[in-house]
């Protein structure tokens, strides 16, 4: 078995902690990580609960694959209700405190309530205990790593902390872990800092012994390396240029969403590019990439780590700044620099460094700062306002903004809602370009269609990795589609959905889909569990966790009017590039998409699928 | 010919996927807290270094062991841990000058690497090729040819 078999509770509230068996009956239905812990969530909250309230739990989930020898078997995600959507939350994180926390022998760990004062909590193997945080409150990701690491006089613990952001109530705040690793999305950051717990430390020695057959197991684990090794996109792109690897080629395509979507080729993004990241700065010789990294258990590395000019203006004062850390990749490249006509690479490296120190989703924060300059630029906005002027390129601005957002201070304190909610209170919600209150990241539906349906109907607002259709519609993986049609795209959609839930809970991550499809999947992990885990079998986990995550949606309040683009990119054609002249198609999709997922024209699934889901 | 484990902290990823492999070959499990490579982490140089012992022709763990529980494997060179005759006396920790003999708590005995018997678990798991097996004579031989290639001979060879 691939399951450590055992779950923590911790109960803030009473400071209690305990440990329970995992359900095995639920592992055979929904597998592990992402799957068996939407499960667990779904079975013991409210759909309706405030998600900041102490009735929200939170979940941290390893899948049976997290902390073995499988390629990328590294991954945990955080499960929850989420504060800026108010549906269904899971973010997932790879780096190593996943596969110690698997190491230490637990699949899971359950928090509930809410603790009076700050609190870590400490796992040693089979012995966890809360710890008293108020010394690390205040403390940035960064510091909290390191003064548990030395209090506990140890450096080989793995540290999952929220920064400044979390404290604050910023609605996008994230878990970061192994300090630059990010459970990135829907501001699950938020609701550990609402329960007052600031980190979880985990020293794992007890390892994973409960392979079903390690034979097949070690057997099956190097056939599937093999197969990342030997494929262009897995082998040579991501390690080379990292996800950064996009961003000349989307743009190219026209579908880089730029200025707030009011454009989608970008004329700086050459200058924010993987290509550019290896290139020598004419200030000090050097190049943005220092190398590249792998997390925990992978064969990719398509990890970033950068280091920046020590004399750029933006950090010659800060020599925080000046040593080796985690690099952009596209999303956060695309969201600081081009949804905000943003053009300086250094610049945004240390905005994203100051995102991964006090945890903030540089996604949303970056297409926050977007909207809020489109604001500026109207008038609507005013210098005053924000506290520094805010015009679009303008790398100051971002800078200054980062800042006051991730301290929770003056303006910073409406960029750390969003902006579903900012652009509502200025008078214009039509400027936000979210889904279900989540910005959408560095595809435009305009230029590769299939995206928009992916960002409409995600479960956890929008969103590219619930089913990411780029790789079908740009890279030709596993076929390649026309990016500017609607035609045959609910079925892709849903496809990539169904199999995304499967390698979202299985530990594995999802950049092996480049080159693994669920036929590569399916043997690892029934070497590593029992049950006949078939390619048939993971389909259908996959179509039983969108349903479910569905249904607990639909029952917080979620309708088929959710599942929408914003008016920009249905009304506003593309200026230039290969889809001039297009909108998104997503009101053609959605019913077609209704109806591939066996669900009626409301939205809601019907009773034969639930039934034959066993649901 | 004897090899060597031969390490390029260069093209160390940090996948940890070495320590993963000596686990599992030596204990049958994945436990990173088992392995006997290490991969060192110095995040402000961005640098990832995997280190474990190097096979002194001189071994000092050898010569400190009051029990000569530490014996040299005449096939691979390695100097491997004779975990009957170890009484887990520590003294070999005290002795190695680079840290990788180390206590083994549940055991009560001390581990170092033992070369697998010659077909070593982490360089066949290393996807990066940061960490090789190669002859012992030969060890700067990459390095060589990488120098080699620098060299701006070209010219005057074919005049």
């Amino acid at each position: 078995m691939g399951w450590a078999r055992k779950i923590l509770r911790v109960d803030l509230t009473s400071g209690s902690v305990k440990s329970e068996p995992l359900n095995m009956e639920w592992a055979q239905q929904y597998l592990g990580q992402r799957g068996l812990a939407t499960k667990y969530l779904v079975e013991e909250i409210d759909p309706k609960v405030d998600p900041l309230s102490p009735a929200n739990k939170m979940i941290m989930a390893t899948g049976p694959l997290t902390g073995t020898a499988a390629s990328t078997g590294g991954r945990y995600s955080i499960i929850t209700k989420g504060p800026l959507t108010g549906a269904i939350a899971c973010s997932n994180s790879g780096g190593y405190f996943g596969a110690e926390l698997k190491m230490a022998g637990w699949d899971m760990v359950i928090f509930e309530g809410k603790s009076e004062k700050p609190v870590y909590l400490w796992i040693q193997d089979d012995v966890a205990e809360l710890r008293d945080a108020s010394h690390l409150w205040g403390k940035t990701t960064w510091e909290t790593e390191e003064l548990i690491k030395s209090s506990h006089q140890d450096p080989q613990i793995r540290v999952s902390s929220i920064g400044r952001a979390g404290e604050n109530g910023v609605l996008y705040a994230c878990v970061i872990n192994d300090l630059h690793r990010a459970a990135g999305r829907s501001g699950v950051g938020a609701v550990m800092g609402a329960k007052n717990l600031k980190a979880v430390a985990v020293r794992g020695t007890v390892g994973v012994s409960g392979i079903r057959d390690f034979k097949a197991f070690m057997a099956a684990t190097k056939a599937a390396k093999k197969v990342l090794a030997d494929n262009a996109v897995t082998g040579q792109g991501l390690p080379k240029y990292g996800t950064q690897v996009l961003m000349n080629v989307i743009n190219e395509m026209g579908a880089l969403p730029t200025r707030n979507a009011l454009d989608v080729q970008f004329e700086g993004a050459r200058k924010i590019s993987g290509e550019a990241m290896h290139e020598k700065r004419l200030t000090d010789g050097k190049a943005n990439l220092v190398t590249n990294n792998a997390c925990f258990g992978c064969t990719i590395a398509c990890g970033r780590i950068s280091q920046v000019d020590k004399t750029h203006w933006s950090v010659v004062n800060n020599p925080k700044y000046w040593g080796a850390s985690g690099g952009l990749e596209y999303e956060a490249a695309w969201a600081l620099g081009a949804a905000g006509g943003v053009d300086d690479l250094d610049a945004l490296t240390v905005a994203n460094m100051m995102c991964n120190e006090d945890g903030m989703d540089p996604i949303t924060f970056g297409a926050t700062v977007g909207a809020v300059m489109e604001l500026y630029t109207m008038g609507v906005l005013t210098k005053e306002q924000i506290g520094t002027a805010a015009p679009f390129g303008s790398a100051e601005a971002l800078l200054e903004i980062t800042r006051m957002t991730a301290e929770g201070r003056g303006f910073g304190k409406e960029l750390g809602l969003g902006s579903a909610r900012l652009t509502a209170k200025y008078g214009h919600p039509e400027l936000s370009m979210t889904v279900k209150s989540q910005e959408f990241p560095a595809y435009d539906p305009r230029g590769i269609q299939g995206m928009g349906l992916t960002y409409a109907t995600s479960n956890r607002g929008a969103c590219h990795l619930r089913s990411y259709t780029v790789a079908s519609e740009v890279l030709g993986i596993p076929i390649k589609t026309d990016p500017l049609v609607t035609e045959g795209k609910p079925a892709l959609v849903k496809a990539f959905q169904d199999a995304t839930g499967a390698f979202d809970s299985s530990g594995t991550c999802i950049f092996t889909t480049f080159a693994w499809s669920l036929a590569d999947l399916a043997p690892q992990l029934d070497a590593a569990c029992e049950g006949g885990w078939t390619v048939e079998r993971l389909a259908e986990l996959g179509e039983r966790i969108w349903n479910m995550e569905r249904q607990f949606n639909l029952a917080a309040g979620f309708t088929a009017k959710d599942d929408d683009l914003p008016m920009r990119l249905k009304t506003e054609a593309a200026k230039t590039g290969p889809a001039k002249g297009l909108v998104s198609g997503i009101d053609k999709m959605i019913p077609e998409y209704y109806q591939v997922r066996g669900w009626n024209t409301a939205g809601v699934p019907e009773k034969e699928t639930l039934e034959r889901l066993g649901l | 010919m004897q090899k060597s484990l031969h390490i390029d902290p260069n093209k160390c990823t940090g996948c940890l996927q070495c320590e993963m492999a000596c686990s599992y070959e030596n204990y049958g499990q994945f436990n990173l807290a088992k392995s006997r490579i290490k991969v060192f982490s110095f995040e402000d140089a961005g640098r990832k270094v995997p280190y474990t012992c190097t096979q002194c022709a001189e071994a000092w763990c050898m010569n400190a062991c009051p029990v000569e529980a530490i014996k040299i494997d005449a096939a691979t060179g390695a100097k491997v841990v004779l975990e009957s005759t170890c009484v887990g006396c520590k003294v070999c920790t005290i002795a190695c000058p680079f840290g990788t003999i180390n206590y083994v708590h549940d055991s009560g005995k001390v581990q170092k690497c033992d070369l697998c018997g010659g077909d070593p678990a982490c360089a066949a798991a290393c996807p990066t090729g940061a960490i090789s097996y190669v002859d012992a004579d030969w060890t700067g031989l990459e390095k060589m040819r990488q120098w080699a290639a620098k060299t701006d001979t070209q010219a005057n060879a074919g005049a």
